[in-house]
């Protein structure tokens, strides 16, 4: 009877799974789906103008992705979002890397690593906003704190101008996106390290196997995820890079140096001539290659914990078997 | 036994960890130590010699420059203020609401909404903008504070990593019971299922308020009149023309909006980097 009475009731609890799931689905529906087919639509049309509201179709409906993928400053934006970014990882994950080595290693505990925790994540909570414009002060010139250094160490003769040549504008971003960023990264791999069985690497090490031996052969192959998973949110982290690009330099530069991909979409869409049609083009051609990016996260995630739901419902389900089993004895 | 097996390479490698830690934590601290050591230096002092680990007295002086002009804290820290409580309030109680769905109950579409939250997850609302802020013109909400706390209602990111630490830590056991003495599923989830929640809770509300706080691309696109300004519009009128020449009043500027920032994280530091930490793709 009891029996009965529970399977009744799991079956007519069900709606509030439904109930409880309105307000995510409602406000999904209007302010995620609905802006998102919007810019696709509006990605087809002639709309442009600050104050404008109609907007018609093109007779030739891919003509403003055709024009974007010509726009020799979205081209720009591309390859400086993709420079910026791989000169910022590189060096990133090398040394979370090397830093993650250090932290875990387990024959030698490295004190105040806390502290250090604490310090190496700092500027990833620091408003980015805030950041480019301290930034732009220190890389300053004629007058800025680097010069200055720069100068009375003799290294170069005059104030450098980090901001007028492309590749010391695209270096100063990368270096900030460095700063901010290792931290974080170093954190996730300690994490990641932690979670790996203790058995590996105590058996390793009645093996005989050296620290670095240890690093190469059991951590990083443990890490293949994880790392995945760093470089695919690092990238789309890093197709979106907005604020530092726009403040270090205002809206990319005059000679595109930091104009990366939303600054472009921003530059489009809210300044000079306001054509949300071309920059909804250029926002749908990202959104399709962080679609693509995402779905490698996705397999990821799934893979990772569907195993271990799976496994904790099968443990579930097992022990509530016995519970029934037993309950009629009692 | 390591250490009889060779003591001088390690007390080496020891040594090197110091430094590059202490170096690297320098490079973190440097920039604000300068930040706020030029806050109290005049605009001539800085341009004598812009790098100063000492303060000066010119601290009134900036202020007195600040006055008056387009940058103005206490609006922009109000509206980020109500922005973000209302943004972090929305996103921890209604994720928290969602994942107690997906983990309680047993309903058709459970597995295909939490694909959908999943699949949707890593989709930033920049790429979205446009149709946003047409939309958010059209029903007359830019420059409505609201436009930014709404969304923030569905937060797939934070429904994911609260159904993750629901799974283990809620007691299904404990919900039916509840149910014997009589109580409905709504006040269930209120005064049984949220205190559970509570760690889960705490850490994603950190994450929440910072990001929100820290938000430059939508505040940007849908705040146009200055009593809405948020802190980072704030902060990024530096850029202007009006500022060229004040380094001072600059500085100072920065300072006021990194500070509380920067109080915030030491006293919650260790929670911070727990929560960073359980972020990962980890078992």
């Amino acid at each position: 009877m009891r029996q009965s009475g529970n399977r009744v009731k799991s079956v007519s609890y069900a709606k509030y799974g439904y109930l409880f799931s309105i307000p995510f689905i409602v406000t999904f529906l209007i302010f995620s789906l609905y802006p998102t087919v919007f810019t696709a639509i509006i990605g087809f049309t002639d709309f442009k103008g600050v104050t404008a509201t109609a907007f018609h179709f093109l007779k030739d409906p891919f003509a403003n992705f055709v024009s974007i993928f010509n726009n020799v400053t979205f081209q720009n934006s591309l390859t400086n979002t993709l420079i910026i970014w791989v000169i910022n990882f590189i060096p990133q994950l090398s040394l979370a890397l090397l830093l993650t080595a250090w932290y875990t290693n387990r024959s030698r505990k490295i004190r105040a690593q806390g502290a250090f925790k604490v310090l190496f994540y700092m500027p990833n909570i620091i408003t980015a906003a805030t950041v480019a414009i301290l930034y732009a002060a220190i890389f300053g010139y004629p007058v800025g704190p680097v010069n200055d250094i720069l100068q009375s160490l003799h290294l170069t003769d005059g104030p450098f101008d980090f901001t007028t040549s492309p590749w010391g504008a695209k270096l100063v971003v990368a270096f900030i996106q460095f700063w901010m960023w290792y931290g974080y990264t170093t954190i996730i791999l300690i994490s990641g390290v932690l979670g790996i069985n203790p058995a590996l690497f105590e058996s390793a090490e009645i093996d005989g196997a050296t620290p670095s031996q240890i690093f190469f052969r059991i951590t990083l192959p443990c890490m293949r995820t994880i790392l995945l998973f760093t470089l695919i949110t690092s990238l789309i982290g890093g197709l979106n890079m907005f604020d530092i690009p726009k403040l270090y330099i205002w809206n990319g530069g005059p000679a595109n140096q930091t104009m990366t991909a939303s600054v472009f979409i921003y530059a489009q869409a809210f300044s000079g001539t306001y054509m949300y049609n071309r920059a909804a083009a250029a926002s749908m051609i990202m959104f399709v290659i962080i679609a693509i990016l995402s779905v490698f996260v996705f397999y990821l995630m799934r893979d990772k914990y569907e195993a271990n739901a799976k496994r904790r419902i099968r443990r579930e389900k097992r022990r509530q078997r016995k519970e029934e089993m037993e309950a009629p004895v009692q | 036994m390591n250490r009889i097996r060779m003591p001088d390479t390690k007390r080496r490698a020891g040594a090197t960890v110091y430094i590059v830690s202490i170096f690297l934590a320098l490079l973190s601290l440097l920039p604000f130590w300068i930040m706020i050591a030029n806050a109290t230096r005049s605009t001539y002092q800085i341009q004598q010699h812009a790098i100063s680990l000492i303060p000066s007295g010119f601290l009134s002086n900036n202020l007195a420059v600040l006055n008056g002009k387009i940058f103005n804290p206490a609006t922009g820290f109000i509206n980020s203020l109500i922005i973000s409580t209302g943004a972090t309030l929305c996103a921890v109680y209604f994720s928290t609401l969602t994942a107690y769905a997906l983990v309680a109950y047993d309903w058709k579409l459970r597995q295909p909404f939490f694909t959908l939250i999943l699949a949707v997850m890593m989709i930033p609302t920049q790429v979205i903008s446009i149709g946003f802020y047409q939309f958010m013109y059209r029903i007359h909400m830019t420059n409505n504070l609201l436009a930014l706390i709404l969304p923030s209602i569905a937060a797939p990111m934070t429904v994911f990593f609260m159904r993750q630490y629901m799974l283990p830590a809620l007691n299904l056991d404990i919900v039916a019971s509840a149910r014997i003495d009589g109580a409905g599923e709504f006040r269930t989830f209120n005064s049984i299922v949220l205190p559970i929640m509570k760690p889960a809770m705490a850490t994603q509300a950190i994450f929440t308020y910072v990001n929100s706080w820290n938000n430059l691309f939508l505040p940007m696109i849908l705040l146009t009149k200055k009593e809405n300004y948020t802190m980072p519009i704030m902060v990024s009128l530096l850029k202007g023309d009006i500022y060229k020449t004040e380094y001072g009043a600059v500085y100072l500027a920065l300072t006021m909006s990194v500070l509380p920032l920067l109080i915030v994280y030491f006293v919650l530091s260790k929670y911070i980097i727990a929560g960073v930490a359980l972020g990962s793709v980890k078992e």
